[in-house]
């Protein structure tokens, strides 16, 4: 076991550092960092202005060294500034260029400085995953039960009118992506002119003009039961269906098995079958879906917080990505992708924990 | 503003669709009543989740086929007026009628709807089908000989997996990006595979024929080297390989990325799939057989394998077509690659969702033509699943 956690943990360093070295790479293309330097020094400078501006800012050294320089492994650059003060990677504002480290990477915690929010990396991921965090928490609490509990209700019965019906229900809610299901749940539930909310407020059923807000910008400071709902169903609505599927398929087939015909056969009621033999063996492989869903979420959490202007993780994302703020991106894309290996080697464990037949050497 | 009642307009669209009606009424017919002899399509027909299934995905494949009659409106053009009208509004000159509105701009939300349509239905399939070759011609050999080979693809794939989807279109479909010459290179790197699989199929098949092999693989190096030089080539780029002459396939930069970014995404899932599956069926006694007889390996895998493992591949690309449309819709939510004025559906979903609360329809509308295709797919798939596990 031990062996086996240490192997892959060192493959999901292995992973991390080429995807950051793919990430560093794409956004530090040549026409990137002109696309900086127009951004920091005007955007009307000439070709050669463009290359003194580069070079003189540390962005003319070799992409290794750089990408080091970022890790923390290779000393940062230090040049002087027009006015003839030291300046350099490690050498921040209002700190004695003396006393500057030498080293200031990631291996020695220090993220970067987001150029577009001009705060330091670590701080922004830090209260923006918070926040995601939040919205997370509730979509799992709606998820996690209403699928299993669709998976189990087909599963138990195949081929039954309930199991059409859920089923219809669970491929639907698959084909909707979040960009699609939250356009229409926005029009449906948060609109003063269509959909339901007119009619809720002329009955005098709601006080407010829609039942729900289509923006969730106000839930950063405060949730609640109006601005939060939208952007939970939205997320979870597309990771119900796959998972009440994949719950339905594993509870129809322990359903098969001949320990549950035993059960029946000694006289237990359908429920106790259920309850006591049938459940918990076909909980095992929903769980490996679960974990999995995270990086799935991932893109739903990026979609939805962008519709829903709901500033977190994955809103932070899209700036990163949109306005070409390297430090921040690559923030982002190293939780990003210590999400997915550590969910994925987390379902690996967890399935081997819960499931006895399965022995990791 | 004049408007026609929900009732008229219902009946408008359906008079539109009329192309569509009649082809899906002679697709089905036909396919009804030859469907003894049509294998695993015709047995679709069995299964009341497929039928319904395919009746949407074919709905949206002749309404791409017929856009131009369908559509009555120019995509682009924009009547004053017409800014966010409701559904079934009269154009001021008795021009016509906005069926489901305008949008932001006084284009016809319905005529938008149509032609992207087109877009997808052109884009999705392809790509797909691409990334279902890259994957099989690396999937194969690394199911079937394990070993290093396979150490190092798999490693690569999930390099791939473990990139968050919207980080890497992100990064990839960028103007700046373009701009490099990237995509041309990993279309090039990408699309040598098919190519690859190409020869590979006729030459293990025809190698006991050395004419007719010599033949066949000769004319797909020629015409398929042709055609994968003319698509990666091109002027005033980083691979200008061919004369101007001969390259006569022009892709659009924004475009090729588009495609190359959604099968570099696809291609390593379709790799698991089938190096999961040959792993699988390289145990089985045929196998041992094949082996036994002394064929090559590349014939046992893609003659001996592979027929065996369609089953799961065909429900997969169905699944995949949908995964991928959704895909396409993502790229245009957040506005990356196809250009803004673009029908195809994300893109209008993306213009739209600004007013949404105000004028509904210019979202709402793709969003749900979006979301039938890949319902119309999930449930085609679904059909398949349940048709191929009856034999």
């Amino acid at each position: 076991m031990t062996g086996f956690l240490l192997r892959r943990l060192a493959l999901l360093v292995l992973t991390a550092f080429c995807l950051t070295m793919v990430v560093f790479y794409l956004t530090n293309l040549p026409p990137q960092l002109e696309k900086i330097a127009k951004f920091e020094a005007g955007a009307r400078i000439s070709d050669d202005e463009v290359t003194s501006w580069l070079n003189n800012h540390g962005y003319g050294r070799p992409f290794l060294a750089r990408y080091g320089e970022w890790l923390g492994v290779v000393p940062g650059w230090t040049g002087t500034d027009t006015q003839g003060g030291a300046m350099g990677y490690c050498i921040k504002k209002d700190v004695d260029p003396a006393n500057a480290p030498r080293y200031c990477g990631v291996l020695q915690g220090d993220w970067g400085y987001s150029s577009v929010f001009k705060q330091p990396v670590s701080s922004i991921l830090s209260t923006r995953l918070g926040l995601t965090g939040i919205l997370m928490f509730w979509v799992m609490v709606v998820m996690v039960p209403t699928s299993l509990l669709m998976g189990v209700l087909a599963g138990m019965r195949e081929g039954s009118r309930l199991d059409r019906t859920l089923s219809t229900v669970a491929i639907t809610t698959t084909s909707t992506p979040e960009y699609v299901s939250g356009v229409v749940l926005i029009v449906l539930f948060a609109s003063s002119t269509v959909g339901l909310s007119p009619h809720l407020f002329d009955w005098g059923w709601i006080s407010e003009r829609t039942l729900f807000k289509g923006s969730a910008s106000s839930a950063m400071d405060g949730i609640t039961f109006q601005n939060f709902t939208l952007p939970v169903i939205t997320i979870a609505l597309y990771g119900i269906g796959y998972i009440a599927r994949m719950t339905r398929a594993s509870m129809a087939e322990v359903m098969t098995a001949q320990y549950i015909r035993t059960a029946r056969l000694k006289g237990l009621s359908f429920r106790e079958v259920v309850m006591r033999h049938a459940l918990r063996n076909a909980l095992i492989a929903p769980f490996t879906v679960i974990m999995l869903q995270f990086p799935w979420l991932l893109n739903g959490v990026v979609i939805t917080e962008t519709l829903f202007n709901y500033k977190g993780f994955g809103w932070t994302l899209v700036q990163a990505a949109g306005n070409n703020d390297v430090p921040l991106l690559l923030g982002c894309s190293v939780v990003a992708v210590f999400v997915v290996l550590v969910t994925q080697l987390l379902s690996d464990v967890g399935y081997a924990f819960l499931n006895p037949r399965i022995r990791i050497g | 503003m004049d408007t026609l009642t929900h009732f008229q307009v219902f009946t408008t669209l359906l008079i539109r669709f009329l192309p569509v009606w009649i082809a899906m009424i002679a697709t089905f017919a036909l396919s009804v009543t030859f469907r003894k002899r049509l294998g695993l399509y015709g047995k679709l027909f069995d299964s009341t989740v497929g039928m319904v299934g395919l009746g949407f995905v074919l709905f949206w494949v002749f309404t791409a086929i017929f856009a131009d009659q369908i559509a009555p409106f120019d995509v682009l053009a924009q009547i004053g007026p017409m800014k966010n009208a409701p559904a079934g509004a009269l154009v001021p000159d008795g021009a016509g009628v906005y069926l489901l509105g305008g949008d932001h701009l006084g284009r016809d939300v319905f005529s938008r709807m149509v032609a992207g349509s087109r877009i997808v239905i052109s884009i999705a399939p392809l790509a797909t089908l691409f990334a279902f070759m890259v994957g099989i011609t690396l999937g194969l050999p690394a199911g079937f000989w394990g070993g290093r080979l396979d150490a190092v693809l798999s490693f690569l794939a999930n390099l791939v997996l473990a990139f968050p989807v919207i980080l890497l279109f992100y990064l990839l479909v960028t103007p700046e990006v373009v701009q490099t010459g990237l995509p041309q290179r990993m279309a090039a790197v990408l699309f040598i595979l098919p190519l690859v699989f190409a020869i590979l199929l006729t030459n293990s098949r025809l190698y006991v024929k050395p004419q007719l092999r010599n033949l066949i693989v000769g004319a797909i190096v020629v015409i398929g080297g042709w055609a994968y030089l003319a698509l990666v080539s091109e002027a005033d780029s980083g691979i200008n390989v061919l004369p101007a002459a001969v390259d006569l396939i022009h892709v659009p930069a924004n475009l090729l990325i588009v495609f190359v970014s959604v099968v570099f995404v696809n291609a390593p899932t379709v790799f698991r799939i089938v190096r999961g599956l040959t792993l699988d069926i390289r145990t089985r006694d045929y196998v041992a057989a094949a082996q036994t007889r002394g064929e090559r390996p590349w014939y046992i895998m893609l003659w001996e394998i592979l027929p065996n493992a369609r089953g799961p591949l065909i429900v997969d690309f169905c699944l995949r077509i949908g995964y991928t449309t959704i895909l396409l819709g993502t790229l245009g939510f957040f506005g990356l690659g196809l250009s803004p004025e673009s029908p195809d559906w994300g893109s209008t979903i993306n213009a739209g969702r600004k007013l949404l609360t105000t004028a509904p329809l210019p979202a709402i509308v793709p969003a749900l033509a979006l979301m039938s295709l890949v319902l119309g797919l999930n449930l085609l798939a679904d059909g398949l699943r349940e048709e191929s596990l009856r034999d």
